[in-house]
């Protein structure tokens, strides 16, 4: 631990620390441009210059490592003229539009020329410009304020993991580029737009739309995959402006994906803000007491296991628990929030959970992913991954499509034959696993969702049991969940209950005619044209897939719109709070739950969310503690059975649209066109062309 | 004046042969095995006592410099890395080591991996030397042919190899980190010290990094005796050096000498003195383009060794000596050389991207007269601003020319400003 003096007051700093962190860990604060936590140190910007004791020279203290005995001065003439002459050279070709400049109010240039600057300007050269590039439908660049701190290149090469981004040209004529000027094809891409500390890079869909003092700021959860990625969600009035990351080392850290960040421009379209009811096939808009009326003609008469629900994977805990009991009020069994018919068993908690923890990949040594493209189904997970890739010394193996991954994969086989082999231990990979001091299995939807899910799930235990994946405070056995609602949906039971029928079996019922009604908890995922002739109630926010068929729509809360529960593929319980209210006659949807079942002569007992949470608690006592990661049990799952022969397949086809919210944005229809579609063919004529076909 | 018989470049101007029979009857490969043999620590130990000081430019100890790497190796090879990257303006010495007498490198790069525990060199070459490029190659694999390095170098049980590599042209790739950053393939610009290469360098690995020159008089220090090698020069400023006359003297050339010449007698017994003789010397940049430049009245009497230079704040560099006379427009010459600080800035650091466009600038219109007075103590704290601010010593080397130029011509500066000023009121 060396021990130094900064301002003649000595500190302590664990080992690698460096002079600037010396400095922070006493309070002072140090200028800087170049220098983030979670990057490489470039010690470029210059800006973070202190006086050392024997040294003639300031040095750049972000980049010194702290060393005992070091004198460390922060305000004296040599520093505060270093900052001075830094903070000019930056200005002296820095532009003067902060007025129309996107990053004002939350600009470090700013914020540290008024802090650390002269006050005044002496340079009467011409400034120099910079043409801007194009860097695709999210980063808009505005090159000539650029300062050339290399954050956006560090990022690009380290965390996102393409190597795309870098400086050309010397000297003054050094400029941030993408080398054949095409978009940065990453889905974390957008973080450069944080990390940027001036207004070079920002963002395209929220270019001109507000300034930051302008904006209502709330904490919450993100639910575009089920990370939970931590975000702030910046509001004016009734609309949400953008959407940024928030700290959490133990889930997203600071960065979060491109959908999670762009696809809030989808809560301004196609919503349900009124009540519908279908008379004469043509969906009517209805007032909330027809509406209910029109559900209790239907339902009033009907035989509880006549009536179905199925919870689709935007929906909060809540939400779910309402309707769980109202269901079990009406006396039907037959529920499902495995829209996707993923063979999970809500039994055991272990079979379902990312049991290893995301932070845990840290940890790992091997890791084996099957029937999964983390990439495009948790881009912060993928992440996590690739940063324990650049630690070294990590395997990763992959039984299913051969990814296009941010780190090194050796691809083992297609399908449940090379998961059998490995788990019988005939694959030498499973050597691998076994030597391994933390090995990791990670489970993708891809092998689960679908007819021999429940084999596999019993094969991928055995797997974890045979190579050892299951040790004293270790628990390699993963599962990959994309639904932010799925783990809480499973934590609440939410499957069916005695004799009752999951998602096919509802489906089937409805084509034949057993099932009668069908109440969609925004699931938007089945296949609408099998529910036959079937009375469907549609609870969600955006007109999709289940609103188009539903003969009674009720108008609910998207995720920026209430206070919900939910929880991430890890079991890790974590709150949404809200940031707008729910557009015209939509409310929140556990409240359109409990005026329903009032409706219907079932009360729901609670009345406030305090109490649903109660209920929550009752449910399952995970609920009772938010933020946390409690370990589960290992026990006996899945059944065992034969495995199909099809290869596994990530049912991620298209990262930027996966659910009402982001189908219905604009900037994701762009990224659709400008990442997407060019890779499967389709799109432009010249797609994949370089330029060089003649 | 060097005598003949202490020469250590006898083929400096291309007179014999410059391959291994050449060589060999000029002495170099005389004895090689046994040098080796006498290990590394003897070998630290003689170079450290000839007092050697790096001929690239910051005048380092050398043998200080092998004694940095680490004693024990802890699983990393170490490595060699020789700078033949010479794009300092005003300087051709390496140039003619390289192409006359390739050998005398070439073995000194034996002997230094020895002194380092390091079985593979590296010589970055600057990319427009190609003829020095060829015959280097061609020496290298003669000396591989004879057995001289390779597996088992001279017979002594040494591995040694030798690999050539073509830089591409930047100034910046002859800063030490840049070139190492350069060699792995990546884009040339300079690293954060520390770690320092000696730690942390090639590929991650222990590296020392020499100048051409300097490794080539290896050998011969080794062969002479280091004592041989001290009592040349003055104390701390030990030895020969070649030092490149040029600019405004009846004959540019490059002279080996003995350290500590005076610059007057350096420039008259071997260019043919200044053009339009002495009288007519306006000033000398001592050192290459990155050294403050020297008016007459110190040229008269300074010395040509590290020390001396630096007592008149300025510095012996790579020993480029540029001559002026009063024929120059001085503040046209200094613009040039802002100009070529500007290009060549690698752009990683703020203060060099930034600083050296800001001082070209004010410079060209310094050169108009379209300045004012507060402008030439406004150039001066810029160059300032830059000087010891940036992660190399290139900020360093931007910023004495100007600054040096500030010192001793800012009177030329404030006539071209009064000139400009008389001229408009005339009109």
């Amino acid at each position: 631990m060396p021990k130094l003096k900064v301002d003649g007051i000595e500190v302590e700093v664990p080992p690698g620390s460096t002079v600037l962190q010396a400095c922070e860990a006493i309070g002072v604060e140090i200028p800087r441009f170049c220098y983030h936590e979670k990057l490489s140190i470039a010690g470029n910007c210059r800006m973070c210059l202190v006086e050392m004791e024997k040294s003639p020279k300031p040095i750049a203290s972000c980049a010194m490592p702290a060393a005992d005995n070091m004198v460390i001065k922060t305000d004296t003439p040599m520093v505060r003229k270093a900052r001075h002459g830094v903070m000019e050279f930056l200005l002296i070709n820095h532009p003067l539009d902060c007025p129309i400049c996107d990053q004002g109010g939350e600009c470090d240039l700013q914020d540290q020329a008024m802090a650390y600057g002269r006050g005044d300007s002496r340079y009467g050269e011409m400034k120099r410009a910079v043409k801007d590039k194009n860097m695709g439908p999210l980063v808009k660049t505005i090159m000539t304020r650029c300062i050339h701190c290399t954050r956006c290149i560090r990022f690009a090469g380290e965390i996102a993991g393409v190597e795309e981004l870098g400086a050309t040209g010397r000297g003054e004529d050094m400029e941030i580029a993408t080398y054949l000027e095409k978009a940065l094809d990453s889905e974390l891409s957008a973080n450069i737009i944080d990390l940027c500390p001036v207004g070079a890079l920002t963002s395209k869909p929220y270019a001109f739309n507000a300034r930051p003092w302008e904006l209502r700021k709330t904490e919450s959860i993100d639910v575009m995959d089920a990370v939970g990625s931590n975000i702030r969600i910046d509001a004016r009035g009734a609309e949400v402006m953008r959407v940024l990351p928030r700290l959490n080392e133990a889930v997203n850290e600071e960065w979060i994906s491109d959908k999670s960040r762009f696809a809030c421009d989808g809560l301004r379209r196609q919503r349900l803000d009124r009540p519908y009811v279908r008379h004469d096939g043509k969906l009517q808009e209805a007032s909330w007491p027809e509406a209910f009326e029109a559900i209790r003609a239907r339902l009033g008469g009907l035989a509880g296991d006549r009536i179905a629900a199925i919870a689709g994977d935007l929906a909060c805990a809540e939400s779910m628990v309402a309707l769980k009991d109202l269901l079990a009020a009406l006396g039907s069994p037959h529920l499902d929030c495995r829209q996707d018919g993923a063979k999970l068993p809500a039994a055991s908690r272990a079979a379902y959970l990312f049991n290893s923890t995301i932070a845990g990949i840290e940890q790992a040594d091997a890791i084996v992913l099957v029937g999964t493209n983390p990439r495009w189904e948790a881009p912060l997970v993928n992440a996590r991954i690739r940063k324990r890739y650049l630690m070294g010394g990590l395997k990763v193996a992959v039984i299913g499509e051969k990814l296009a991954l941010t780190y090194k994969i050796q691809h083992l086989g297609a399908g449940p034959e090379t998961l059998a082999e490995l788990a019988a231990g005939h694959h030498p990979f499973a050597e691998m696993l076994k030597a391994a001091k933390k090995p990791m299995l990670i489970l993708g939807q891809g092998a689960l969702a679908r007819a021999d899910g429940a084999a596999v799930l019993a094969t991928a235990r055995q797997l974890a049991e045979s190579c050892n994946l299951v040790r004293e405070g270790w628990n390699g056995f993963n599962v990959l969940h994309m639904a932010a609602a799925r783990v809480g949906g499973l934590d609440l039971g939410f499957v069916p209950g005695n004799g009752g029928r999951d998602v096919a079996g509802i489906l089937d019922g409805a084509s034949s005619g057993a099932i009668e009604a069908v109440y969609l908890l925004g699931a938007d995922e089945i296949d609408m044209a099998r529910l036959g002739r079937a009375f469907v109630i549609y609870q969600g926010h955006h007109g999709d897939a289940g609103a188009h068929r539903a003969d009674v729509i009720l108008p609910g809360a998207a995720y920026t719109e209430k206070n919900a529960t939910y929880v991430n593929t890890e079991g890790r319980v974590q709150l949404a709070r809200i940031a707008t209210f729910p557009p015209g006659e939509a409310r929140e949807d556990w409240k359109v739950l409990r005026a329903l079942s009032d409706a219907l002569g079932r009360r729901l007992p609670y009345d406030t969310l305090a109490a649903v949470r109660k209920r929550l608690v009752e449910v399952n006592p995970v609920f009772a503690s938010v933020d946390a990661v409690a370990p589960a049990g290992w026990g006996a799952f899945g059944s065992a059975g034969a495995m199909g022969a099809a290869p596994f397949v990530s049912p991620v086809r298209n990262f930027y649209m996966t659910d009402p919210i982001s189908r219905s944005s604009q900037t994701m229809a762009e990224c659709t066109e400008a990442f997407v579609k060019p890779k499967l063919g389709v799109g432009k004529p010249d797609a994949g062309k370089t330029g060089t076909h003649g | 004046m060097l005598r003949d018989a202490d020469r250590i470049f006898t083929n400096l101007y291309g007179q014999q042969d410059w391959g291994l029979t050449g060589a060999r009857a000029r002495g170099d490969w005389d004895g090689t095995k046994d040098l080796i043999l006498k290990g590394r620590d003897w070998l630290i130990e003689q170079v450290k006592t000839s007092d050697l000081r790096g001929r690239g430019g910051a005048g380092f100890s050398t043998g200080m410099k092998w004694s940095f790497m680490p004693k024990k190796n802890d699983g990393r090879p170490h490595y060699l890395v020789i700078n033949a990257d010479e794009g300092e303006p005003g300087t051709c010495k390496d140039r003619d080591i390289l192409r006359h007498d390739p050998h005398k490198l070439v073995e000194g790069c034996l002997l230094a991996c020895v002194g380092i525990g390091a079985n593979a060199c590296y010589i970055y070459i600057r990319g427009e030397f190609y003829q020095e490029g060829s015959n280097l190659q061609r020496a290298i694999d003669q000396a591989y042919e004879a057995g001289l390095i390779g597996k088992n170098a001279c017979g002594s049980g040494y591995d040694c190899d030798i690999y050539l590599h073509r830089g591409a042209g930047a100034y910046i790739c002859g800063e030490e980190t840049a070139l190492l950053e350069s060699l792995e393939g990546k884009k040339g610009q300079p690293r954060l010290k520390p770690p320092f290469p000696a730690f942390c360098g090639l590929y991650g690995c222990p590296t020392t990094v020499n100048n051409v020159e300097t490794i080539a008089v290896v050998p011969t220090i080794l062969r002479r005796g280091a004592s041989w090698f001290a009592g040349l020069g003055r104390p701390k400023n030990t030895g020969t050096k070649v030092f490149c006359i040029s600019g405004h003297v009846n004959q540019p050339c490059n002279v080996e000498e003995e350290m500590g010449i005076p610059m007057k007698e350096l420039i008259e017994k071997h260019a043919g003195g200044v053009r339009g003789g002495w009288d007519n010397l306006m000033a000398v940049i001592p050192g290459g383009s990155s050294m403050p430049v020297l008016p007459k009245s110190i040229c008269d009497t300074v010395l040509m060794d590290f020390d001396s230079l630096r007592d008149v704040k300025s510095a012996l560099g790579t020993a480029a000596v540029i001559v002026m006379d009063k024929s120059t427009d001085i503040i046209k010459a200094f613009t040039r050389l802002a100009a070529f600080y500007k290009h060549e800035s690698c752009g990683q650091c703020t203060p060099c991207r930034e600083g050296t466009g800001w001082m070209w600038r004010m410079l060209e219109r310094m050169g108009r007269g379209e300045a004012t007075l507060a402008d030439i103590d406004m150039l001066d704290d810029v160059t300032k601003q830059i000087e010891g601010h940036t992660i190399c010593a290139f900020g360093d080397g931007a910023a004495w020319p100007v600054m040096g130029f500030l010192r001793h011509f800012r009177p030329e500066i404030e006539k071209r400003i009064a000139a400009r000023a008389q001229r408009a009121a005339a009109e």
